[in-house]
């Protein structure tokens, strides 16, 4: 089980596209990957979960890969977050 | 394209207020002309020997005032003008409108260098505007595509995919399901109008008819009804079908318009993934009712991230007046 925070820097927030992107790059791999925030733990392979979670600008959320390749995947997705997700 | 001849252009099936109305009066041999151009010209300066650019390769059109210069010279014994129009051989046709009739010595002249002589009873203006509306049809680019075409919810939609990848099956169902079949395998498509695809079967007599792997040809008029078969239909929306690939990734959100060029006109495009479990005709019946939403300007996927977008942003405005000492102080006063 790997696990890192992550804060969400784009102003938007986690909305339509930069779910996709989350889920495009977490089914890339075989592991099991969730977010976690204060509330609840949401499969990060399921679109329409990511953008319930409602994850706004400068709010912070948890990764966790559980499976054989859970580092990468914990790396890739934290890029993306790093990244803004493309945006500004 | 085929030839299109006179011959074609009396055959033409045409119903109702398109209908051509017409019929051969002489010069039959000359059936077999082809039309080349989708274009008519009024031969009135021709008939007074002016031939400067006079268009030959038209259809020339005689109405009452050609007809009644037509007379005056018969009563003038001149028929040079006539002889030298209708022995061009690059001339399709002569065509009378308002039932008029040729002179005598008209029509013996076209009898004789074999120049079909055409007769409708409509009016020439109303029977021009026809003719053109039927040219630029005959005459408009076409392509055939392999695929299926099939009405669903009023919306035309062309399912293309390689062969065996399940299309002929999944209009069946679509047919089963009340929808209407317009072709299966080979889809004639024409742009008419400058930008309206319309989709025929390539053979009005063998249309209707689907190959099913394991049962064969079937008969969707005799198995479904007339209420289940349309002879063309405007194309509005490519679906295409292929196998599952699960290196690929497909359209998750669907909120950039996607489309696809057919004969220079954009139409709107679908990739749709198929995989045992997936019941594609039920997809297909809701991107059908998706594009009429669409029609009716309501984007289910923009205005979901639209929602989505407002939500964020009063979520964040909450947290942060919570979270930060706010500077008006109300804090303060409750805590006492």
């Amino acid at each position: 089980m790997t696990e890192r925070d992550v804060v969400i820097k784009n102003r938007a927030g986690i909305h339509a596209r930069p779910a996709a992107l989350i889920v495009q790059t977490a089914s890339r791999f075989k592991s099991k990957v969730a977010f976690r925030n204060e509330h609840e733990e949401i499969n990060a392979k399921s679109i329409m979960g990511i953008i319930t979670l409602g994850a706004g600008y400068n709010s912070s959320l948890t990764i966790k890969a559980d499976g054989e390749d859970e580092a990468e995947a914990v790396h890739a997705l934290s890029q993306l977050f790093e990244n803004r997700f493309e945006e500004e | 394209m085929q030839r299109f001849t006179v011959l074609d252009l009396l055959n033409l099936d045409l119903k109702e207020h398109n209908a051509l109305d017409l019929r051969c009066l002489g010069g039959r041999p000359g059936l077999s002309r082809e039309i080349r151009v989708p274009d008519l010209n009024r031969p009135g300066l021709a008939l007074t020997g002016f031939f400067e650019n006079f268009g030959p390769e038209r259809i020339q059109i005689f109405g009452r005032g050609e007809t009644a210069y037509l007379e005056k010279l018969a009563e003038a014994g001149e028929v040079d003008n006539i002889q030298r129009l209708l022995s061009r051989e690059d001339v399709p046709c002569v065509l009378f409108t308002h039932t008029l009739e040729p002179t005598k010595d008209f029509f013996e002249l076209a009898e004789r260098y074999g120049c079909p002589i055409l007769q409708t009873d409509l009016a020439s203006s109303e029977f021009q505007s026809r003719l053109m509306r039927a040219l630029s049809n005959v005459f408009a680019a076409q392509e055939t595509k392999h695929g299926v075409l099939v009405e669903v919810f009023g919306i035309g939609v062309l399912i293309l995919g390689d062969s065996g990848v399940g299309k002929s099956e999944a209009a069946l169902e679509l047919v089963e399901r009340g929808h209407r079949l317009v072709a299966d395998d080979a889809v004639e498509i024409r742009c008419v109008a400058g930008n309206i695809l319309l989709g025929y079967g390539t053979n009005a007599s063998l249309g209707h008819h689907m190959e099913i792997r394991g049962l064969g040809i079937i008969n969707i008029t005799h198995l479904f009804g007339v209420g289940a078969i349309r002879d063309k239909k405007q194309v509005q929306l490519i679906v295409e079908l292929e196998v599952w690939d699960s290196d690929k990734s497909y359209d998750r959100i669907g909120a950039e318009e996607r489309t696809r060029d057919l004969l220079g006109v954009k139409v709107a495009y679908l990739q749709v993934p198929v995989k045992p479990g997936r019941n594609i005709p039920v997809i297909i019946e809701t991107a059908a009712m998706n594009e009429r939403l669409k029609k009716m300007g309501y984007y289910s996927a923009r205005e979901f991230n639209q929602s989505v977008l407002k939500w964020l942003e009063t979520e964040s405005a909450r947290s942060r007046h919570f979270h930060e000492r706010d500077p008006i102080g109300f804090d303060d006063l409750s805590t006492g």
